[in-house]
């Protein structure tokens, strides 16, 4: 396990860049939001191979064994999506779903988001 | 007269509600300020390490999006690293998920690599590699007091860690549980709490459920502690299995700070609120208080702090250095940062207009 240097600049960096997890086979697409792309190789865009139907929570799995950081970001150790992580499949939110027990298929994207908090 | 070499100077690492400020200054009157790091995270705790002929500054920070976690520099801020898998992490058996790191707390001089934390839900954490990895204790985690203890208003903690330099001693405050003891290195926990108010509750002398707002060690004599307490400030002289009180004197016993003076016994500070349902200082007139006899009498100072404050100091947002003479510092919640080269007996602002200070911690260090 090796550590990890973080940025703590003023400004996090809206990095650009699409990548793709594997290019091959069927997958779902996971889009970041842009201050977390850094903890997943400077991509906002991740493809994730997925053998057929599956779960939210097994894409967030196949996520975080690659990128524990960013895992820690949007689930805690109990494994539950924290409360200002908002997750939709296809534009609906999985709260409003099964929660992380919402399938997902190949062809599909979760899209990860902060949600609207603070002050 | 200069007090220190020209290669050394004094880091004043400030958390904020929204991001971390380190100054940094050769006569501690001078500060220069960094860039803000961790912008819009608030950083609850930070720990200045200069064991080891090193400078670790440890930070823990949360995210309202995407949580807690613990970061170290050893560059003066220069760069942070995180462990991959987070400094501390409640095992999986315990179902419980870090919400705040309260307190990040070096060891005494003859531990090095021990750093204990403080956190939320209620746990104590040891680690013995500098503190990149923590180890929860379990002997208070799974205390039997546990399901009483209650949450002060910012929320269930262990905030206050004080490992005693002379034994396997550790005293820890709770918000709310009051102060706890272990003398065998944390396998077993006491609460030592005699003589301490709790007038919220029914019974106001419990075992335990205090609020303990702070607790300090005397720097000479291991067994003397000092606490600021939610209305009450007391000091114990027996390794607090009693405390008396030592609020005469001043104009209130409500407040958030203690802290002990890092090399003479029997000096102490602390800032008093109004009260509970008025968390300003009193009449508006910000102030420290100090004690040269352990609480016996107090003098105020407010030499250099403004005419008018209504912002409280929190707990952590008050500290000193190790120098000679003692530095003090402290930051209020409106964001402005105050220093004493001279033990508190006068003060000059480091910078204003920042977020909300939650804590402060300085040390004397090495040049960057």
């Amino acid at each position: 396990m090796t550590d990890r240097a973080m940025s703590a600049a003023s400004s996090p960096g809206d990095v650009a860049g699409t990548g793709s997890e594997t290019g091959t086979g069927q997958s779902v697409s996971v889009v970041l939001p842009p201050v977390l792309a850094a903890l997943a190789g400077d991509r906002k865009l991740l493809r994730l191979p997925v053998p057929d139907m599956t779960t939210v929570a097994a894409v967030l799995d196949l996520l975080g064994r690659d990128n524990p950081v960013l895992d820690r970001r949007i689930r805690d150790e109990t494994r539950a999506v924290r409360r200002h992580v908002n997750l939709f499949v296809e534009g609906e939110d999985v709260r409003d779903l099964d929660g992380v027990s919402t399938e997902i298929r190949p062809g599909q994207e979760l899209f990860i988001i902060q949600s609207v908090a603070g002050g | 007269m200069r007090y220190m070499s020209p290669t050394e100077q004094t880091v004043l690492a400030i958390g904020t509600k929204k991001g971390l400020w380190l100054a940094t200054s050769e006569d501690r009157t001078n500060w220069t300020l960094s860039r803000p790091q961790f912008l819009m995270q608030e950083v609850p705790s930070v720990g200045i390490d200069t064991r080891d002929g090193r400078t670790r500054i440890m930070v823990g920070v949360r995210s309202e999006h995407w949580g807690p976690t613990v970061a170290h520099s050893d560059d003066l801020g220069t760069s942070w690293t995180e462990p991959e898998n987070g400094a501390i992490r409640f095992p999986e058996d315990t179902g419980a998920a870090l919400e705040r790191i309260w307190q990040i707390q070096p060891d005494s001089r003859d531990r090095p690599g021990v750093v204990w934390a403080g956190c939320e839900p209620i746990s104590v954490w040891k680690s013995t590699d500098g503190g990149e990895r923590f180890e929860l204790n379990r002997g208070l985690w799974d205390h039997p007091h546990r399901s009483e203890w209650g949450a002060g208003y910012g929320g269930p903690a262990a905030h206050s860690i004080l490992p005693s330099p002379a034994d396997d001693t550790v005293h820890i405050a709770m918000s709310t549980g009051g102060v706890y003891r272990t003398t065998d290195g944390g396998s077993s926990w006491e609460a030592r709490n005699h003589g301490i108010s709790a007038y919220f509750m029914p019974d106001p002398t419990p075992e335990f459920g205090q609020c303990v707002h702070k607790i300090a060690r005397d720097s000479k004599d291991a067994k003397r502690l000092y606490a600021q307490n939610h209305h009450g400030v007391y000091r114990s002289d027996d390794g607090a299995d009693s405390w008396v009180s030592i609020a005469d004197g001043l104009p209130a016993d409500f407040g958030f700070v203690m802290m002990a003076h890092p090399s003479r016994s029997g000096t102490a500070w602390v800032i008093p609120m109004k009260a509970d349902a008025e968390r300003i200082p009193p009449d508006g007139r910000l102030a420290v208080h100090r004690t040269d006899d352990g609480g016996s009498t107090w003098t105020r100072s407010d030499a250099g702090l403004p005419k008018a404050e209504y912002n409280t100091v929190l707990r952590d947002a008050a500290a000193v250095d190790s120098s000679d003479p003692a530095g003090v510092y402290f930051g209020t919640r409106g964001g402005t940062v105050y220093a004493s080269a001279d033990e508190g007996g006068s003060f000059a602002e480091v910078v204003s207009h920042l977020p909300d200070v939650l804590c402060v911690r300085a040390a004397k260090v090495g040049s960057a």
